[in-house]
């Protein structure tokens, strides 16, 4: 069976719908992303699948044996707590030093372990944090936009780490990501978010879907034009480049007039 | 040997410092210290309450601690603006407490001996009292300590990992209403919260573990406590006021040494 299935979760927040009718299912193993512009949903759908929230209507089945390994977005660590890489690595289950050692290494973190928590940088931390989710030996790893500070090389290197580790440990991976051209690449399966599921589906076959290019067509001729304004004599940027500032250049603050439009779209998709 | 007063005085000092001072560490870690303030000046309104119904001054403070301690939690998972809110909580209980304790005056009754405790008169069933609350929240603390420090760090981690925050959260609220009923006579509720504060802001620049910082309060704490009675034996003082400044000059002198020590370190890494 599935490790994990959600049927028909709403989210009611303060009288805000936050999630509504979301299904999804996930198998063992693969790595799934989840897309959708800011306040879509995204983090509380994470948040709802490591049992930090209970769904306001629907059922979550979690199988039996599914064990958790998360990767929050970001933690604030209040200074007055002093506290080391490898402390942190053994909360809240004791782990041998032999084990902590090797995960910080896989995750190229290996020199941290004596360092306190909150004298990371973000960069640092996040390597952390992947190396202690990894140490509850998870079958589910659950990523929250966790490349974010990254750069590109270290994004590339960070994606390359999570694949090897999905092969090493077997564990189903779920992320959640803005990165569009990344997503492309890394994943088996995207689902496209905004407050409801809008679309589902192989990277490619989401791509070239109508719900995709309504959420996400409008910014990436948005982009088009951001280009040629401030680049004139250069050739255009490849098509993933484009999608990626897109993204960032939605960001920015032009999704907020077009999210009604843009609900609309997905209630008539789904 | 329990007769005299200054050992009766001593134990009751060094018991609510064990106790205050790995509590004080996770009050200062969770950013609790209005908290603390809101359940201990609480207590006045339990003193009151013990005064009108005659029952046992220790079980009504632990009650009225408990709910005010309670309500704060629930309140600050409601999102209100916790900062103003527990200023005006910590100083209402207060203002309140002081109010009905002055409208059900009794011939017996000290009201500074409440507001800055009366170390002195404890009695031996006091001090059973006071070391069956302090061992009872050590233990809490010792048992639940991974579980506790991980939802500190991060509500969402703990979660994942198996852990409920709120669980959590609500042990240290029950240790809290334990500590403030159990030290109401060693410092009184005025410097309740100052006893959980400053020893573990004063083992913070020494410390690199979160173990090592609630050993290090504890010590200055029962440093503290015994050392302000032996001040206030020796000047005629009030000894839960000596107590706690003792405890706030360990505070500035741990301070400035963890500064030099820091700047010695830096000197020395550019050296060699």
């Amino acid at each position: 069976m599935s490790l994990l299935m959600l049927d028909a979760i709403g989210v009611v927040r303060n009288g805000n719908v936050i999630l509504d009718d979301v299904s999804l299912e996930l198998a063992r193993g693969e790595i799934v992303t989840i897309v959708g512009p800011n306040g879509s949903g995204k983090s509380t759908l994470l948040r709802l699948i490591i049992g930090a929230l209970a769904p306001s209507c629907g059922r979550v089945t979690r199988d039996e044996h599914l064990s958790i390994g998360y990767v929050p977005q970001r933690i604030q660590i209040d200074p007055t707590l002093p506290v080391t890489v490898g402390r942190f690595m053994a909360l809240p289950h004791r782990r041998h030093q032999s084990d902590i050692e090797a995960a910080l290494t896989s995750a190229g973190a290996g020199d941290l372990i004596k360092r306190q928590l909150s004298a990371l940088s973000g960069g640092q931390l996040q390597k952390v944090l992947v190396a202690r989710a990894l140490l509850e030996r998870p079958s589910l790893l659950v990523l929250d936009e966790a490349n974010q500070g990254l750069d590109h090389r270290a994004t590339a290197e960070f994606y390359r780490h999570i694949d090897r580790v999905r092969t090493e440990l077997g564990c189903a991976v779920l992320m959640v990501s803005h990165e569009l051209h990344v997503v492309m690449k890394a994943s088996d399966r995207v689902i496209c978010l905004n407050g409801t599921v809008c679309c589902q589906g192989r990277p490619e076959r989401v791509a070239a879907s109508p719900e995709w290019q309504s959420l996400f067509g409008i910014e990436e001729r948005d982009a088009v034009a951001f280009y040629r304004h401030t680049e004139p004599g250069h050739a255009e940027p490849d098509q993933g480049e484009q999608a990626h500032d897109a993204q960032s250049h939605a960001g920015s603050g032009h999704e907020a007039p077009a999210a009604p439009q843009q609900e609309r779209a997905c209630r008539h998709a789904g | 040997m329990l007769d005299d007063f200054m050992i009766r005085a001593a134990l009751a000092g060094t018991g609510v410092a064990l106790a205050a001072a790995p509590l004080g560490c996770f009050v200062v870690w969770r950013r609790m210290a209005y908290f603390g303030d809101a359940t201990a000046h609480a207590a006045m309104l339990g003193v009151a309450l013990s005064l009108v119904l005659s029952v046992s001054l220790l079980a009504s403070v632990l009650v009225v601690a408990l709910i005010m301690a309670l309500l704060v939690s629930l309140l600050s998972d409601r999102g209100y603006t916790m900062d103003t809110l527990l200023g005006v909580m910590a100083h209402a209980a207060l203002a309140f407490g002081l109010v009905a304790v002055s409208l059900v005056q009794v011939a017996r009754l000290d009201l500074m001996s409440y507001l800055i405790g009366d170390i002195l008169a404890v009695g031996r069933q006091d001090l059973m009292l006071i070391w069956g609350g302090a061992l009872l929240v050590v233990l809490i603390i010792a048992l639940r300590w991974s579980g506790l420090l991980i939802s500190t760090l991060n509500p969402d981690l703990a979660r994942a990992s198996g852990v409920d925050p709120r669980r959590e959260q609500l042990l240290l609220t029950l240790s809290l209403a334990v500590v403030v009923a159990v030290a109401l006579k060693v410092v009184g509720v005025l410097l309740i919260a100052a006893f959980l504060i400053i020893p573990a802001a004063a083992a913070r620049p020494f410390s690199r573990t979160p173990e090592g910082m609630a050993v290090l309060a504890a010590a200055v704490a029962i440093v503290s406590a015994n050392g302000g009675l032996v001040i206030a034996w020796h000047f005629d003082t009030p000894a839960g006021p000596s107590m706690v400044s003792l405890a706030a000059v360990c505070f500035v002198l741990m301070t400035l040494a963890g500064l030099v020590c820091r700047r010695l370190g830096e000197r020395h890494t550019r050296t060699t």
